[in-house]
């Protein structure tokens, strides 16, 4: 998986609770078979307007945001569908970062695997963090997953908690298969113990087990 | 110790246990579909990767597949979406119920009804319903498309174990009354984020009396109450249930199965980290009215009002959410009117939810205004169904009968909701734009489904049948 190490920038505000993945990616744009190209369709809904031109209400469309690679946002972003377009869109658009008050589950595994530093920091931190600059943008934040802390430009620390394997594996930036492949004895001691008579002890819908390299059908 | 149902299902199927890590869990089913697996397999391709157990992948389409006319795709993308998968499966020896399949339909569906969701397993699929298959007593939780490849390469998941909600449900539910409504009551009563970093076990005297197909309503939601996944102990009904199913166990080995299955079941001293009790009979027929699940009320309430005391977060939410849905406030719920009417998806288009929809409709025509079809989850189903005359019910009404698919649940086949117009839907999102750009979503039951399609505004279905006629046999599968 891509590394996240730290990170300077600027955020934007959203300032919504309950961001679903509709929101974030409409289904349409699900139907490619590839990862690259999401960012266009980033909050198609509420960045455009029926004709196409850009909704100057948006959020994210306000001048000072633009170039924005910090999202800031509130309680339960990214519930909804399992869709990993979500963070596919959301770094192709530029976002490394995302600090809210609570994620959904699968967004936020989503979210790490691809290389975006997902954080949950309190309501009250969040309105910290944005108090004394204007409410769209929040300038020169700084992000450090090593030291787990999000820094103002006046200085001012915010730590937030981060799961420790998940954190080794983003500082390293490494491909996670490769990192389980490396488990093979393990697993294939779990996949013996399991097999009783020729079968799997949990039932397949092939009868029997069908050992790692046998493909054949 | 005593242990709860998720954590026989958990420890059960931990391949590395190591302090400072997530556990690494071993999965027994991967469910796959067209719409998440594409850049799964791109990348094992890449990297010149196997699949570990084709064995333990099944494979179906279903989220852009048309329901008229099912062969002739004509979205470019869609086609070549479906056509990936099929490629897919052939390249890495992956059993594939396709389009031209008798087995075709919703991958939520067709899981429990061909014997593959069994009790004890650990399922995952990369759609966030899969936590419909919890229902079986299985370890049931959706996933992005980077775990998919995973599992595909690896048969495991690092997962660090969450922490475990007991929802009991006690007391007979109220005529009329169905697994629908006491879901979308449990989400508006305690909120989309209730279950955010839990497993939820559904218990209690309701939850035993329930079918199968009613425990997999109740399950398939509890995405929307934010748990990761949710489990119910296998009982004699889910036995009863399994039995003889394409792919579930036979004969001596069945009995066995059902033995050690029997096992599963929390034990009475074993503690959760959350408790929660829920009278049924205090739950009604229930209609969403906003963009999120919890904004939802019985079919006798008014839509709330902008209140001008409340902080400013939420009176921005609710404004968002009556603008969207051309609501003023105050509204009578049942004097909305509705333009489409949709049963379906792998919330409700189970044989027992069509059956309960066709008892309302059955003589009746459905209103001028409204446009309605019934996609049946899955072909098994539609054909059952079609054995019970059901088609001709719906037919006779004027409603559609569709083939299987996802359908008008997300709309990423031709079934779209236009702008502005309502839908009573019996699946699981009312999230804004969800079955069209601009379309309004009300939630509801099969049976308050079927009310509305014959009023043409949502209507309190227990008005319309007595006693008598409600009283669908509980079924026990396709
Ligand atoms: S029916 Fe709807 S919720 Fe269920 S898998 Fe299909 S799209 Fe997802």
């Amino acid at each position: 998986m891509p590394g996240f190490k730290s990170h300077s920038g600027s955020a934007a505000v959203l300032d919504r609770n309950h961001v679903d993945t509709d929101q974030i990616i409409p289904k349409q744009f699900l139907k490619k078979i590839d990862k690259a190209g999401y960012g266009e369709f980033l909050f198609y809904d509420w960045r455009y307007l029926p004709d196409g031109r850009e909704d100057a209400a948006f959020e994210l469309n306000q001048e000072e945001t633009k170039g924005a690679s910090i999202l800031v946002t509130g309680k339960n972003f990214g519930c909804g569908s399992s869709r990993e377009h979500a963070p596919w869109a959301l770094k192709d658009y530029g976002f490394q970062v995302i600090i809210a008050e609570s994620f959904a589950d699968i967004f936020f595994n989503n979210c790490v695997k691809n290389g975006i530093l997902p954080i949950r920091l309190s309501q009250n931190e969040i309105q910290q963090l944005g108090k004394d600059s204007s409410k769209q943008v929040i300038e020169n934040l700084k992000v450090d997953l090593k030291e787990q802390f999000v820094a103002k430009a006046d200085g001012e620390i915010f730590r937030f908690d981060f799961d420790p394997y998940w954190k080794k594996m983003l500082l390293n930036g490494w491909d996670e298969i490769s990192v389980t492949l490396q488990q093979e004895a393990n697993i294939k001691k779990y996949e013996d113990e399991r097999i009783v008579n020729g079968q799997w002890e949990f039932n397949n819908h092939r009868g029997t087990f069908i050992p790692r390299d046998g493909g054949s059908v | 110790m005593s242990k709860t149902i998720i954590d026989k299902l958990w420890d059960s199927h931990v391949v590395v246990k190591e302090e400072n890590k997530p556990d690494l869990l071993y999965i027994d089913l991967h469910l796959i579909h067209e719409v998440t697996s594409p850049q799964a397999f791109a990348g094992l391709r890449e990297k010149d990767r196997t699949v570990r157990r084709p064995d333990l992948c099944f494979a179906t389409m279903d989220h852009n597949i048309p329901t008229v006319d099912r062969f002739n795709i004509k979205d470019e993308t869609s086609r070549l979406q479906v056509e990936t998968l099929e490629k897919n499966c052939e390249e890495f020896g992956i059993q594939l119920e396709g389009l031209n399949s008798e087995q075709q339909g919703i991958v939520h569906v067709i899981g429990p009804e061909l014997g593959l969701t069994l009790p004890g397993k650990t399922i995952v699929c990369g759609d966030s319903h899969t936590s419909t298959h919890g229902a079986f007593g299985a370890l049931a939780f959706g996933i992005g498309t980077s775990e998919v490849e995973h599992v595909l390469a690896t048969q495991t998941l690092w997962q660090n174990k969450p922490k475990q909600m007991n929802v009991r449900i006690e007391g007979e539910l109220g005529f009329g009354v169905t697994a629908k409504d006491v879901i979308l009551w449990f989400i508006a009563k305690y909120g989309t984020n209730v279950g955010t970093g839990y497993i939820i076990e559904f218990s209690g005297s309701t939850v035993r009396s329930f079918s199968m197909e009613e425990r997999m309503t109740l399950c398939n939601m509890s995405i929307e109450a934010g748990a990761k996944a949710s489990v119910i102990s296998p009982d004699d009904i889910s036995y009863e249930y399994i039995a003889g199913k394409r792919f579930a166990p036979k004969n001596q080995d069945f009995k066995q199965k059902c033995e050690s299955w029997s096992k599963l079941a929390s034990e009475p001293e074993a503690t959760f980290d959350h408790t929660i009790e829920i009278n049924a009979s205090e739950i009604e027929p229930m209609v969403t009215w906003g963009t999120t699940p919890s904004m939802c009320l019985p079919v006798s309430g008014h839509i709330p009002a902008e209140n001008p005391s409340s902080s400013s977060e939420e009176k921005q939410s609710l404004h968002n959410a009556l603008t969207y849905m051309g609501f003023k406030g105050n509204e009578r719920i049942d004097e909305i009117s509705v333009q489409h009417v949709f049963i379906g998806s792998c919330t409700n288009s189970r044989l027992s939810d069509l059956i309960e929809a066709s008892k309302v409709v059955e003589g009746s025509k459905v209103h001028p205004d409204v446009h309605a079809i019934v996609v049946p989850g899955s072909q098994s189903v539609k054909r059952e169904a079609e054995k019970l005359g059901l088609h001709k019910i719906f037919l006779d009404a004027g409603f559609q009968w569709r083939e299987s698919g996802c359908s008008m649940c997300l709309g990423m086949n031709d079934d779209i909701v236009p702008e502005g117009e309502r839908c009573a839907s019996t699946s699981n999102r009312n999230f804004a734009g969800r079955q069209g750009k601009g379309a309004r979503t009300h939630l509801v039951s099969p049976i308050m489904a079927a009310a509305a399609a014959l009023k043409g505004k949502f209507t309190d279905v227990r008005s319309l049948l007595s006693d008598q006629q409600l009283e669908v046999n509980r079924y026990a599968g396709v």
